[in-house]
């Protein structure tokens, strides 16, 4: 056996290659430190931080109404001052952050469970199948988002679940469109290829070899989505066809806001506020992230 | 050799994409990337099949293991034919072969590390061990140091890819090989390297190879013999000495000539062809290498030529054969005052 | 002895004035990694010198340090560096595009990414033309023709029209000599232009350069890794090894007596030279250095290799004995 050592390739000088820590971390790096990273990472780090303990920072039960303390200018006791109810309005946009981020991150992740598959089938399976997909998800994406909502909440009523439920039928066409044409060019590359004829099964091309493949950019794009999704959720809400009007939610707020803004803007600018920084902060951590992970940009050669 | 038998053989294989719009009404066209391909891969040996780009050689690696469908003819493994084209009965050839893509980085999956490539096939099959060492062995049968293993393929430089390539190929111990420019890329230095490989694996394990290559120095190295293809056509085949010393087809001499002698004692005064290989979708009629043959004669231009028999082994198919004096054209140059 | 004309002075010191000197050039990368490390080279008017050199050897860069190709962390140091009479050391970014085209033009690699897809040939070219503004189009137009013609394209002026994708690799690559001959340059430089050929491509190629070389007078520098190709065309070949010119004479002179422990490595590797039936093909062990080390840099795979060629630089000196010019950068051929 040892006769067909032809020659070892010889030992070059090797740059340690990084475990998948270091190198998150050096992307990390990249991404903070950039300009546009650095403010949008800090805006995501204190957004989750706030959703995470905002039952400890609020200051007041945001659901304690006090008819005596109505639209309330702010004080020291109420730093944002109260609504209509009285409600202190800090303590809303808190609790709010908490709902906005419980919305997004799991309709996004469902949206995205549901997506992957789809995408890879349409990409890698036959073509009447391909064919098939493509038609629902462009029938999906061809229903104004407002209208679909309105129809759902007319069948199963308003609530948390409906708005992820509306929000991951919004999401799922452009997500599974980006698995598919992700799949679509890889299909053709070599190492696909290479597999086929190694006799590799379908769900392994599909899920060890293609997956890893293409959920990177799809991770970049649901980032960017985050703020999108966050504002569709306030937009529902604003409109009375998402969370319910006791649980506080920016949209809650703003739709509160608007019945009493002749007399104060100030609920409105507290429920508006946290949208827009929410939305600066997803945005440009996202595309910090995208250029932090394009393999142009970063390849490692030794 | 002609006692061996054929590990694979192919009859009248070809292979047609579809070209331009389809149309409701009348038939889609179609280009014929291979016609009527008929070679056997005797067990051990090593054929090298040379032709310019648009020949059809990269098609008939892919279309012997399937990943491209052939649209007529017949593939026969150990003189059994496959029923059909599906990917279903390619499984059978795919279970024994290996395929060497022409770039192998491009071959490997991006986010894996080499070592667990070239213990891709073993996880497939479910058969050997995927255990370190045993990739270690592998990858050093294959002269790849154990360092390369936790790297991955764009760290790696062009030797040291395919090297990895041929380890992956061996950890299923494969009994035909078909290596897609084994050569293309590599410096000089390293070229000779990948070849040894090649010839070791053969004397041990009784691989076929197939090596597809447009250089014919490499072809003379290692071939036992040659398939010359011009647009998707065998025009000569035979054992590769023979090919050298007496090549048949004016196109096989063309190719010979063309090659840049390291001497510059042995200048060419002119090209040995001119012009350039037809495009697939205008193919000449009759012999279709007319248009560049300076031999070629009114019965070129209107009647295709068939194959003949030079001797047991060796076919061209050409009207007008040329005579076997003439001699050899690579000079066999050794070096001098070393 | 020759040792005397040797140190440091290259070939043939005639009274004509090189097209391109380069005295002690080198590139640095990003001020730390070397590319070329001190080259001495030159080329004459109407001379094909061929350099050649496998992936590393720095030859490719050499090459576009000419033309100012380099990529800005590129620093470019030297003793002398002169093209067509500018000196390019002290040369600022206007002065290199001036230098572009008239002074030395480029034919590349692969044809195939050296044009525009969007647009005609005939408008690609003629933009090339931008200089002479007291030409008309028509001269212009007519001036084209005739290059694509001497590059032998058949039906030149039907061709102006026509979009690079509808050429083949071999037409496009002489439509792109053809490019680089249109603005008359003293120097053309050809960076492994068949590489990206089939053979018989190649061979139409190799024999149109020579032809070029024949009635225009223009001077090439060739660089290739294949043998086969420099032997073919040059008049003059210099081998280069991490950076470094390790040997440099006439073609003839270095393919008949190559001297450097690396040239023999090189022709003891090239298939074409090797005798059918050779069980095994012999290979160089090892990889290339870093340029710039201390040292021979090809000690670490030389199989004659002594004590001094760690330590000490080995000089440049000429080989002895030889009619022709012939330069070695090895302790075991110096005397």
């Amino acid at each position: 056996m040892a006769a067909i050592i032809s020659n070892i390739e010889a030992q070059a000088p090797m740059a340690k290659e990084p475990g998948w820590l270091g190198r998150a971390g050096r992307v990390m790096g990249l991404v903070f430190f950039t300009p546009l990273g650095g403010i949008g990472c800090s805006l995501v780090v204190a957004i989750v931080l706030i959703a995470l303990f905002a039952p400890a920072i609020a200051p007041y039960n945001p659901a304690a109404i006090s008819v005596k303390e109505r639209l309330a200018d702010p004080s020291l006791a109420h730093l944002l001052g109260t609504d209509q109810l009285g409600r202190d309005l800090l303590s809303r946009v808190i609790m709010g952050t908490r709902t906005a981020m419980t919305v997004a991150l799991t309709a996004l992740s469902l949206a995205l469970v549901a997506a992957l598959p789809l995408g890879l089938i349409a990409g890698y399976g036959p073509r009447w199948l391909d064919a098939v997909l493509i038609l629902v998800f462009d029938s999906l994406s061809s229903i104004p988002m407002i209208m679909l909502g309105l129809a759902i909440v007319a069948l199963v009523g308003p609530g948390v679940s409906t708005v992820i439920f509306v929000i991951v039928l919004y999401c799922i066409p452009s997500y599974a469109r980006l698995v598919r044409t992700q799949t679509l060019s890889l299909k053709s590359r070599d190492f696909i290829k290479a597999e086929q004829a190694m006799n590799a099964s379908t769900p392994r091309i599909l899920f060890r070899h293609l997956l890893p493949n293409v959920i990177g950019p799809l991770l970049i794009l649901a980032c960017l989505d985050i703020s999108t999704v966050i504002t569709l959720e306030a937009g529902l809400s604003f409109l009375g066809l998402g969370v319910k009007p006791q649980i506080p939610s920016w949209g809650n707020i703003l739709s509160d806001g608007f019945a009493v803004i002749r007399t104060t803007p100030l609920p409105v600018i507290a429920g508006g506020l946290p949208l827009i920084l929410a939305t600066i902060g997803f945005t440009f951590f996202g595309e910090a992230m995208r250029d932090a992970l394009d393999p142009k940009l970063s390849r490692e050669r030794h | 050799m002609t006692s061996t038998p054929a590990m694979i053989e192919t009859d009248k294989l070809s292979v047609s994409v579809p070209s331009g719009r389809w149309l409701p009404f009348g038939k889609t066209p179609t280009l014929d990337i291979l016609v009527e391909v008929s070679i056997a891969l005797r067990v051990g040996e090593i054929v090298c099949m040379v032709g310019e780009s648009g020949s059809g050689k990269t098609t008939f690696g892919r279309a012997l293991v399937g990943l491209v469908k052939p649209s007529a003819g017949r593939i026969a493994l150990d003189g059994v034919a496959l029923p059909d084209f599906t990917s279903r009965s390619f499984r059978r050839v795919r279970s024994q072969s290996a395929l060497l893509f022409q770039d192998p980085v491009t071959s490997f999956n991006p986010r894996q590390r080499i070592g667990s490539i070239i213990a891709e096939p073993r996880h497939i099959t479910h058969a050997g061990s995927t255990k370190r060492e045993d990739i270690v062995g592998l990858a050093r049968k294959a002269g790849l140091a154990e360092q390369f293993l936790s790297r991955f393929p764009h760290a790696l430089s062009g030797g040291q890819a395919r090297r990895a390539a041929v380890a992956r190929a061996l950890s299923v111990v494969p009994r035909l090989i078909i290596a897609d420019e084994p050569t293309a890329g590599l410096d000089v230095s390293v070229q000779g390297g990948v070849l040894n490989l090649f010839l070791d694996i053969r004397d041990e394990f009784r691989t076929t190879f197939l090596v597809i290559t447009h250089n014919l120095s490499v072809a003379r190295h290692i071939a036992d013999r040659i398939v010359i293809l011009y647009l998707g056509r065998v025009v000569e085949s035979g054992p590769a000495e023979e090919i050298f010393r007496n090549p048949q087809h004016p196109y096989t001499k063309a190719l010979l000539d063309s090659e840049p002698v390291p001497d510059p004692a042995h200048r060419r005064e002119e090209p040995p062809v001119i012009g350039e290989v037809p495009s697939l979708a205008a193919r000449p009629k009759g012999c279709e290498f007319h248009t560049r043959c300076r031999f070629a004669q009114d019965r070129c231009r209107t009647e295709a030529p068939i194959k003949t028999d030079v001797s047991p082994d060796h076919q061209v198919a050409c009207h007008f054969p040329l005579a076997a004096t003439k001699a050899a054209s690579i000079p066999n140059l050794r070096l001098v005052s070393r | 002895m020759s040792a005397a004309t040797g140190a440091a002075t290259s070939i043939s010191a005639d009274a004509v004035s090189p097209v391109l000197e380069m005295k002690g050039l080198s590139v640095c990368y990003s001020g730390l990694v070397p590319a070329v490390a001190g080259v001495d080279f030159k080329v004459n008017p109407g001379e094909v010198v061929g350099v050649i050199g496998e992936s590393g050897s720095g030859k490719s860069t050499l090459a576009h340090a000419v033309l100012g190709l380099l990529p800005k962390s590129a620093n470019v140091t030297g003793e002398r560096f002169v093209l067509d009479g500018h000196d390019m050391l002290t040369a600022g970014r206007d002065d290199y595009a001036a230098l572009r085209g008239p002074a030395a033009a480029m034919v590349f690699q692969n044809p195939m990414t050296a044009f525009s897809p969007l647009h005609t040939l005939g408008r690609q070219l003629t933009d090339l033309l931008w200089r002479d503004r007291h030409q008309s189009a028509a001269e212009k137009r007519e001036r084209i023709i005739a290059v694509l013609s001497q590059v032998g394209l058949p039906d030149p002026a039907s061709k102006l029209d026509a979009y690079p994708f509808q050429f083949s690799g071999g037409m496009l690559q002489r439509v792109a000599i053809a490019a680089a001959l249109l603005m008359r340059p003293s120097l053309l430089i050809a960076d492994e232009p068949t590489t990206a050929l089939d053979v018989t491509m190649e061979a139409q190629i190799l024999h149109l350069m020579r032809e070029l070389r024949k009635t225009s007078g223009v001077a090439i520098l060739m660089i290739s890794h294949h043998l086969g190709v420099i032997a073919e065309i040059c008049d003059r070949v210099a081998v280069m090894y991490a950076g470094r010119v390790v040997e440099e004479g006439t073609v003839r002179e270095i393919f008949a007596n190559p001297r450097h422990p690396y040239t023999r490595a090189l022709f003891a590797c090239e298939p074409a030279l090797i005798e059918s039936g050779v069980s095994r093909l012999p290979v160089i062990l090892g990889e290339v250095p870093r340029p710039g080390g201390c040292g021979c840099s090809f000690a670490g795979r030389c199989s004659l290799v002594e004590e001094r060629c760690h330590c000490d630089s080995p000089p440049w000196v000429g080989v002895a004995d030889r009619a022709e010019p012939h330069f070695s950068r090895c302790h075991r051929s110096a005397p």
